[in-house]
């Protein structure tokens, strides 16, 4: 069995008709009990069990999973990820991501196709270009790395955009992170899956949560459609259905569920190379490798737990890119879709104790739980292996709406909600 | 493959020749062809290249589940890249190139990566370019992977119509059982629209030519169309329901032309009856992706309706009765054909750039041509958007219709009626409400579906290169549900999203765990049902349709007046006036106004009436300040907060009466502000005893500012007494001017002595011209915002969301008082006093006076000096023209107690020097605003 | 693009509405103390119901506030209730 990949192993099994790989992950049926028990197998789930066992020694873990691993928001979304955040705290915990990432895919030894082909964050009048600055200056005072650009050297990094002085929203320029990108999704979540199941931990698809065991008051394992699941700890990662385990619990959330769009164009050869947003026009895009154009936007405006976009919030979206750049109203739309996503009220996630004894939660990543996975992960492990937060992740402990010290990246620009 | 055009038969107009090119070489088609017809004609086999192999691909499809004729087209209006060829109406003087391929689809340099199939399958690239660095390897591998190339140029007048529209019926898909429903229900008076996405009617009727109900098929699809019509019903054709979403709402995309953008139309239908049909499912076996290899269907459909035999010698590969009625038929039109039962033993083709011969074990025909089918497959994507449930028939070896969407039936081929009759008499039930139990079908197949384990490559997607081998790595890999076997393969991820893939690979999963196919999954169908342009959804939203500004009723006068406008907060208003740069402007003009007097057009402030018996108390609740000890004729500054605590708008109070209040929210907020007090007026409050109702857009509020601008009000000649003693400031009046309502406000955003005068907006002309005509003489002259934005600053006058953001609660900028006296509750009380809010450390309103003279940058940061931990920031900056050095505010922990230190400041790599210092730059003491 | 009920204007489309909030929440009495925990309850915990749930929208053109039912994953509308006093 070939279990390495790597060129040499490739050439090998190419010879032979590729019949000797093994499986990427087992798929054991579960055990009575475990260390931990993570449920959902999204990235996040995935990368806690992989950092349980990598980092804290733990590898009696099981992470459940309703229907299929890496089949949530991790797989669904428009792949970016950056840490071009103006909070310090925001700055620390998205900074470690992207830095996890950078080593991923050969920590996993798979692919994850972190490409870090840059962002584009455009500014579309003098005022905005202030508040640019001030972004800009925030990142670099946090350790990232951002620039502040001028539309000449915005037209270089994509020259597909409109630069007319009379688009209705004219680029004056941008911030410019070098180090944002995109990476392959479900190769994150199988990456972890293939690494975390190497190391030990079970992976078990279609296993649903059906009542939390308590004993004094407790949470000490999990009831499942495959039987009871006894755990020293559980660990919740359940993006878009985080307040319906809490509701299973007994506690509630600052949640509330949306929906999120996103979609893809027919493959072109490439014509951009960077992650281009623009606030103003409620659009970004990226191009992928495949040639697709993958487009998101903002959420649709009503709460939601349909996993299905509406109609409005794609002509928003796509007229927006459109006017982004007009030479794309003739490309093709060949797909869209939506997931589900926890929006807090300061749209920063939650990591930490529920409450409840013996559970913990990681939710609350609104539309940007992506780019997140690895931090997520590597902190929830932490959170779980020790009962305590990591520096990192302490400001993202739910009691942060009792003490009013919200982190709201929103907020920083002048935007009261 | 040898397509030719036959003397005679078809729908196409052979009188209209239609001259167009192909990767450079001549040809000629007819009118009604379709691009893919057209080169069938000219013998063309090779149309492109696949996707990761670049083999050579042949036209599959007859319609929409094309996977390989795909080309980028230039006509007369631009160049429009991946244009499907089965669907796309030939028009004359088309440049037509294959994609994918270099130089043209016939020879492609990297043909040659085929030879390294073994080493490209499924996933190869999550296994490897992973050392050194992604990064060198991801440029190639963009520039391999894409089909067309969008060409820069934009296409003339592509441009989307949007349309709204409602009906009783929706009938999707103008084929038989689309038209007899349409036609029954149309004739009991229902309000039927009927969508065909071909340009003529009938759907599969052409492929045998059969008569139908004793008509040719032309006669009775004609006689159709007239009865709907006559019946009030509407057609339209080259029109695709691309989607299904809430609420029963479609959408179609009607397109006259390829280089047209499409129409949308946002259809809302109290029903639907989807007769869209069913398409062939492929036969898979050994190089069954060679060009000259195409669904029986396609082959049918190129005789029927275009007139081109497909092929000279045909063999059908096919598992159902319809093979030898179909053979007959392109037997009938010169083809030499041989049949092949697939159930009955493994087929492979051979050849190399098309098919030369299919073999069955022993036997084996030269063919130039293979038409396959497995069987047909319903075309349920509407119905799987719509959230309709699927069943998997095992005599029909496909799914068929189960649950039914709210709203949705299906009828005809599409619901797995595939006898022609028995297809009739449902869609007529169906359309009349009347119940119909299905017959059993005659049409009768023997399931023939992927074996793994075969030698030689079988393809399963053409265009993505997805091959039974790479289905079964999936599975030696564990990549077994049908979202990872999708995602991993990249099976049906092509442009055509499945349509012909999508059965084959997952019952080749099947096969391979041993499930049954339910099991191994159904893939959800997302819309666009087929690829559309992002035109569609853009529509007229373009240029200074998107997010329209707000106007202002002066906006003409402004021109003339010279005005610079520019956008603020929504609105287009004056940012200097004058053909001097802005920053010039504005220092003069800010200078104009301490020395003279300016005239600014500030009607976006908001003037939100509030009244009613409860309107004192409701008013005192909203607001930070005390409001309930404001008496008639006065006005108030004040905070409305959020339930956090944090600052939403400022703005100013006028108490018209003991149940009247307006309220002057700042410029752009209006319509939140208003909606902030309705919730709170319906939401906890009796909304029979307080009244809202915003004005800002009735009125236009002219202000006349500076030293002299009481002369300048005074020339309006008002009822009014305008001295200092009786008109103070914060004090407004009431009057009349020539016949209209005039409010008149002491108030003032420049620090200077101001007059707001606000008249209902027909009268905003006569304002404005009465008080530029007599403040000209004196040297007071319209001033834009970037004046106001100076003065302001000067006086430490704060823009809400500029000099604040969404943590800034009113004692971070001196406003202590409520928070800790006001006795009665209101909005954002108990949000005042968290640990947040009660932080030593907040941000607090300061001055900023810069080291040198170079003002400091807004958006700099002051940072501590040993680890360059931000403190704090600037939220303003302007050089002063009236203090004659740089002035700034910002937002800095602790400011207020921190007054006189020296700070360094970050901006882009420099830092600066700075004092804290008051907010207040200009007249300390506050005595020209009485003055 | 949805089709929802105002109670004043009846059935309009979706881009007229704003959604407010869940219903159920009663703003705590603060002319008493209100316990830090109590006051982060009212402001931000949500029940976030998969399912049939009861909240307040706002109707933008008539800027009339109710009550409406809907199904969170289906997106059906149940229903819908006006806050005003209705005369007896």
């Amino acid at each position: 069995m070939t279990t390495k990949y790597s060129a040499i192993s490739l050439l090998r099994e190419g010879l032979r008709g590729q019949s000797g790989w093994s499986k990427a992950w087992r798929s054991p049926k579960p055990g009575a009990a475990y260390d931990v028990v993570i449920i959902g197998a999204g990235g996040h789930g995935l990368a806690t069990a992989y950092y349980l066992a990598r980092n804290h020694g733990i590898t009696n873990v099981a992470v459940i999973e309703k229907g299929w691993l890496g089949g949530g928001n991790t797989g669904r979304n428009t792949t970016v990820i950056r840490s071009n955040y103006y909070y310090p705290e925001s700055s620390a915990l998205y900074g470690l991501s992207v830095k996890l990432y950078e080593g991923l895919s050969k920590e996993l030894n798979y692919n994850v196709m972190f490409s870090q082909r840059g962002m584009l964050v455009l500014a579309h009048s003098e005022p905005e270009m202030e508040m640019a600055a001030r972004n800009v200056n925030a990142m670099q005072l946090n350790g990232a790395d951002a620039i502040l650009m001028d539309a000449a050297d915005v037209r270089k990094k994509a020259p597909l955009l409109n630069y007319s002085k009379d688009a209705r929203f004219p680029i004056h320029g941008a911030v410019w992170q070098g180090s944002a990108g995109t990476g392959r999704h479900d190769a994150v979540a199988w990456g972890y899956a293939r690494a975390a199941s190497a190391l030990g931990v079970d992976i078990i698809q279609n296993c649903e949560v059906t009542e939390f065991i308590r004993e004094a008051g407790r949470i000490t394992g999990v009831e499942t459609t495959l039987g009871p699941i006894r755990a020293g700890a559980v660990g919740a990662a359940v993006a878009g259905h985080s307040s319906v385990l809490a509701r299973l619990a007994g506690f509630k959330l600052p949640i509330t569920s949306y929906s999120l769009q996103a979609f893809v164009t027919e493959a072109m050869k490439p014509v951009i190379d960077t992650v281009a947003f623009s606030p103003a026009y409620g659009t970004y895009f990226s191009q992928s490798d495949k040639g697709g154009l993958v487009i998101g936007g903002g959420l649709d405006r009503v709460p939601s737990y349909g996993q299905k976009g509406n109609l409005p919030v794609q002509e928003a979206v796509l007229a927006g890119l459109v006017e982004m750049a007009p030479v794309l109203a003739k490309v093709k739309l060949l797909r869209h879709w939506a997931g589900i996503v926890d929006v807090t009220p300061d749209s920063s996630p939650v990591i930490g104790p529920s409450g409840i004894e013996g559970l913990y939660v990681n939710c609350g990543w609104g539309t940007g739980g992506f780019k997140a996975i690895p931090a997520g992960g590597y902190l929830f492990a932490h959170l779980l292996a020790n009962g305590t937060h990591h520096e990192i992740s302490r400001p993202f402990d739910i009691d942060r709406f009792v003490t009013g010290r919200l982190i709201d990246e929103g907020a920083a620009s002048g935007i009261a909600h | 493959m040898s397509g030719t055009r036959l003397s005679s038969g078809g729908l196409i107009d052979r009188a209209r020749r239609i001259d167009f090119n192909f990767d450079g070489r001549s040809m000629h088609g007819f009118g009604g062809d379709t691009l893919a017809s057209a080169l069938l004609a000219n013998g063309t086999g090779i149309v492109g290249r696949s996707f990761k192999y670049h083999r050579p691909r042949g036209v599959w499809g007859g319609w929409f589940d094309e996977p390989n004729a795909i080309f980028s087209v230039r006509t007369p209006k631009g160049s429009l890249p991946n244009v499907l060829g089965t669907t796309t109406a030939l028009a004359p003087g088309m440049d037509i190139r294959s994609v994918n391929a270099w130089p043209n689809a016939g020879f492609d340099v990297k043909g040659g990566l085929d030879l390294f199939s073994p080493w490209l399958k499924a996933g190869f690239y999550y296994k490897t370019f992973m050392k050194p660095d992604w990064h060198l390897f991801e440029p190639m591998i963009r520039r391999m992977a894409g089909l067309g190339t969008l060409e820069p140029d934009m296409v003339e007048g592509y441009t989307a119509d949007q349309v709204h529209a409602q009906c009783d019926l929706l009938v999707v898909g103008g084929g038989a059982a689309g038209l007899a429903a349409a036609e029954a229900a149309a004739r009991q008076g229902k309000t039927v629209w009927l969508v065909e996405d071909h340009d003529t009617l009938g759907g599969g009727l052409y492929r045998m030519g059969d008569r139908i109900e004793g008509l040719q098929p032309t006669d009775w699809v004609a006689a159709r169309k007239a009865a709907i019509e006559d019946a009030g019903g509407r057609i339209l054709t080259h029109t695709t329901a691309f989607g299904v979403f809430d609420h029963r709402l479609y959408g179609l995309a009607r397109q006259s032309a390829v280089d047209v953008a499409p129409t949308l139309y946002r259809l809302r239908a109290k029903e639907c009856l989807l007769a869209s049909g069913a398409i062939d499912r492929p036969v898979t076996f050994g190089n069954n992706d060679l060009p000259g290899i195409m669904s029986l269907e396609a082959g049918l459909e190129y005789l029927g309706r275009y007139g081109v035999r497909v092929g000279n010698a045909i063999a059908i590969a096919a598992n159902h009765a319809q093979a030898a009625s179909a053979a007959a038929r392109l037997s009938e039109a010169g083809a030499k054909v041989s049949l092949f039962d697939p159930a009955k033993g493994d087929l492979a083709a051979s050849g190399r750039r098309g098919v030369k011969a299919l073999r069955q074990g022993k036997r084996a025909e030269a063919v130039d041509c293979v038409l396959a089918s497995a069987g047909w497959t319903p075309v349920l994507h509407l119905w799987r958007h719509a959230g309709g449930k699927l069943r998997w028939d095992e005599a029909l070896a496909t799914f068929l219709p189960a649950e039914a969407p709210a709203g949705m039936r299906a009828i005809g081929a599409a619901n797995g009626t595939f006898d022609l009759d028995q297809a009739l008499a449902e869609a007529r039930a169906f359309a009349m409400g009347e119940p119909y139990s299905q017959a059993t079908t005659r049409f009768t197949l023997t399931p023939t579906l992927p074996k793994p384990g075969a030698k030689g490559r079988q393809w399963i997607d053409f265009q993505h290169d997805v091959t039974l081998k790479d289905i079964e790595l999936a599975e030696r890999e564990n990549y077994v549900s049908v979202e990872h076997l999708k995602r991993y393969t990249t099976l049906s991820m092509a442009s055509d999203q499945g349509k012909t893939s999508n059965i084959p690979g997952l019952a080749a999963m099947a096969a391979l765990t041993g499930k049954t196919i339910p099991e191994v999954g159904t893939t959800t169908f997302r819309p666009p049902f087929v690829p559309v342009p992002l035109a569609l959804y853009h529509g007229h939203h373009g240029g200074q349709n998107f997010r329209p500004l707000k106007r202002l009723a002066l906006e003409n006068v402004h021109r003339s007046s010279g005005a610079a406008l520019g956008e603020y907060g929504g609105w287009l208003r004056p940012a200097w006036y004058g053909d001097r740069p802005g920053p010039e402007a504005a220092q003069s003009e800010a200078r104009m106004v301490r020395d003279a007097g300016g005239i600014l057009d500030a009607s976006p402030l908001g003037k939100i009436e509030v009244m009613g018996p409860d309107a004192e108390a409701f008013v005192n609740f909203v607001y930070y300040n005390t409001m309930k000890t404001l008496k008639p004729g006065f006005l108030r500054y004040g905070f409305l907060l959020t339930e956090r605590g944090v600052i939403f708008d400022d703005g100013v109070v006028f108490r018209m009466g003991p149940n009247r209040f307006v309220i002057s929210s700042s410029s752009s907020h209006a319509e939140g502000v208003t909606g902030m007090l309705e919730s709170w007026r319906q939401d906890g409050n009796d909304p029979d005893r307080i009244f809202v109702h915003d004005t800002t857009n009735h009125w236009s509020t002219v202000t006349v500012t500076g030293p002299k601008a009481r002369d300048v009000t005074r020339s309006l000649g008002l009822d009014v007494d305008l001295s200092a003693d009786a008109f103070p400031h914060m004090t407004f009046r009431e009057t009349v001017w020539r016949d209209v309502a005039l409010r008149i406000a002491r108030v003032s955003f420049t620090g200077e002595v101001s007059f707001e005068i606000s008249v209902p907006a027909s009268s905003a002309k006569a304002l404005w011209t009465a008080l530029a005509d007599a403040g000209r003489p004196l040297g007071v002259r319209p001033m834009g915002i970037e004046a106001l934005s100076i003065l302001r600053a000067e006086k430490g006058f704060i823009i809400i969301g500029k000099d604040t953001d969404g943590e800034t609660m009113p004692h971070d900028l001196g406003f202590t008082l409520p928070r800790t006296k006001k006795p009665t509750t209101f909005v954002g009380d108990r949000g005042l006093h968290t640990d947040a809010a009660n932080d030593p450390d907040r941000r607090q309103l300061v001055g900023l006076s810069a080291i040198g003279d170079t003002p400091l940058p807004t958006g700099a940061h002051l940072i501590d000096g040993t680890d360059r931990r931000s403190f704090g920031i600037v939220t303003s900056s302007y050089m002063s023209p009236n203090v004659n050095r740089p002035i700034a505010l910002g937002l800095v922990e602790r400011g207020t107690q921190r007054m006189g230190e020296t700070v360094t400041l970050f901006h882009l790599g420099q830092t600066y020097q700075a004092t804290l210092t008051s907010p207040v730059a200009f007249d300390r003491e506050g005595a020209r605003i009485h003055a | 693009m949805q089709v929802l009920p105002c109670p004043f204007c009846g059935p309009r489309s979706e881009g007229e509405f704003h959604f407010a909030a869940e219903t159920g929440k009663t703003r705590p009495d603060t002319t008493r103390d209100v316990s830090a925990e109590k006051w982060a309850a009212y402001l931000f915990d949500q029940t976030n119901e998969k399912g049939v749930t009861r909240e307040i929208w706002i109707h933008l053109p008539c800027a009339e506030v109710f009550v409406m039912s809907r199904d969170s994953v289906t997106m059906d509308v149940l229903g819908t209730e006006t806050l005003r006093k209705l005369p007896t």
